[in-house]
């Protein structure tokens, strides 16, 4: 395993490019997710009156990564939609993660660290209590 | 209209704003707004929300190709990162107090300083001398490959870049688009920095920042999937289609429409909001 963390293993330009791949994968799986549950969405609530005039918040289950996923097992059309846009937002974070570890490869520990505040911050505004 | 004929022509509008955007270099996230609130008559917490979302798919989508030219500064980007990422949050949360007319003023208001800095020269600025400190310190100096030779460049300004960013991270998170137009006047203006590397290290910013405060708004609920579905898949293909034609359009008129039909939305988001509409 040692290996692992030397950079000849993995040398600087293996990182830029793994870090473009994960954002390609990051955009194709959410564009695949939202496409899958659009069709479902629309097969199944197409011919109904859109509502978004009024501001009520969207409905219980679709704001929380639990419902998100209990939604996604019955193959509800917007829980598929909606974990499609988690994954699209998860695309930077992981970019971020990777980058530390990048960093960390590099040694350069001053942007280990910066990095890890960003990560930090991301991380405190998923904390519920924010919400209000 | 029902939800199918909805979806469809938002798709279509989508993908037309996903297009100018690129083409344009104001992004995606920028229409958005004022296509849903003016057009579709949607309430502007879901269109900030939805906005949010596109304005990450748009960045993560032209990053995968921007890296791997060795153009952006990504130690700048995420040194800045912090600024901007403490500032989405500081706006999300502000965004909750905020009476709604107030956001579509201040969002009309950020449209058209958008449009305005879009015409801009492009001051490619070069090297002028090694002048701050902190930059050294923190390893932000850098280099970008050119066709002939590598060019170095030193960062100005630190900290006064520092706190711009984290203007632009108020705004990105308070009115959910991405804010480049603030993120390249700081870079460009008080960092003086190249604008190919401002460009690109601004676009890495944006999803990272938008991501953060798109947290927020998720477990707000503002974040509508019936709505993204559309925008995302729309400006998506937009963005992609646009970077394609790029190569042959005829930019600096396009870009010239562009920042009118914008200044005319945005002028209508100010009466709106004004007198209450939205």
């Amino acid at each position: 395993m040692k290996h692992l963390f030397t950079k000849g293993y993995w040398a600087d330009k293996d990182i830029q490019q793994l870090i473009g791949k994960q954002l390609r994968i990051g955009v194709i799986t959410a564009s695949v997710l939202v496409i899958i549950g659009g069709l479902i969405y629309l097969y199944r609530h197409g011919g109904e009156l859109p509502s978004y005039r009024e501001f009520t918040g969207v409905r219980a289950g679709l704001d929380s990564f639990s419902g998100i996923i209990q939604g996604v097992r019955g193959i509800h059309g917007m829980e598929i939609i909606q974990l499609g846009v988690v994954c699209l937002i998860a695309t930077p974070i992981i970019r971020v993660a990777l980058s530390a570890f990048a960093f960390l490869l590099e040694r350069d520990y001053l942007y280990v660290f910066i990095t890890l505040i960003v990560l930090g911050v991301i991380c405190f505004s998923m904390l519920g209590e924010l919400v209000g | 209209m029902t939800i199918l004929a909805f979806t469809l022509i938002l798709l279509l509008g989508a993908f037309t704003a996903g297009m100018l955007g690129s083409l344009t270099g104001l992004g995606g996230g920028v229409v958005i707004i004022p296509l849903l609130t003016l057009v579709f008559h949607v309430d502007i917490r879901y269109a900030i929300g939805t906005a949010l979302i596109a304005s990450i798919a748009t960045s993560s989508g032209s990053a995968s190709a921007y890296v791997k030219e060795g153009i952006t500064n990504i130690r700048l980007g995420m040194f800045l990162e912090i600024a901007t990422t403490t500032g989405a949050v500081i706006g999300a949360l502000v965004a909750v107090f905020m009476p709604t007319n107030i956001v579509a003023i201040i969002f009309g208001c950020v449209l058209i300083f958008s449009a305005i800095m879009s015409f801009k020269p492009k001051v490619n600025n070069a090297d002028q001398g090694d002048t701050s400190e902190l930059a050294r310190k923190l390893r932000l100096n850098g280099e970008y490959p050119t066709p002939a030779e590598k060019v170095s460049y030193t960062v100005h300004r630190v900290a006064g870049g520092y706190f711009m960013m984290m203007f632009a991270g108020i705004m990105s998170g308070l009115l959910g688009i991405g804010s480049g137009a603030l993120k390249v006047l700081a870079m460009d203006n008080i960092m003086r920095i190249p604008f190919k590397v401002s460009t690109t290290t601004s676009n890495f910013m944006i999803g990272v920042t938008a991501a953060a405060s798109a947290v927020v708004y998720l477990q707000r609920g503002y974040i509508s999937p019936g709505l993204c579905l559309p925008v995302v898949l729309g400006v998506l293909a937009g963005a992609f289609g646009g970077s394609k034609l790029l190569v042959r359009a005829n930019v600096t008129k396009l870009r010239l429409v562009f920042s009118v039909v914008i200044t005319f939305l945005a002028v209508q988001m100010i009466y709106n909001g004004y007198t209450g509409k939205l």
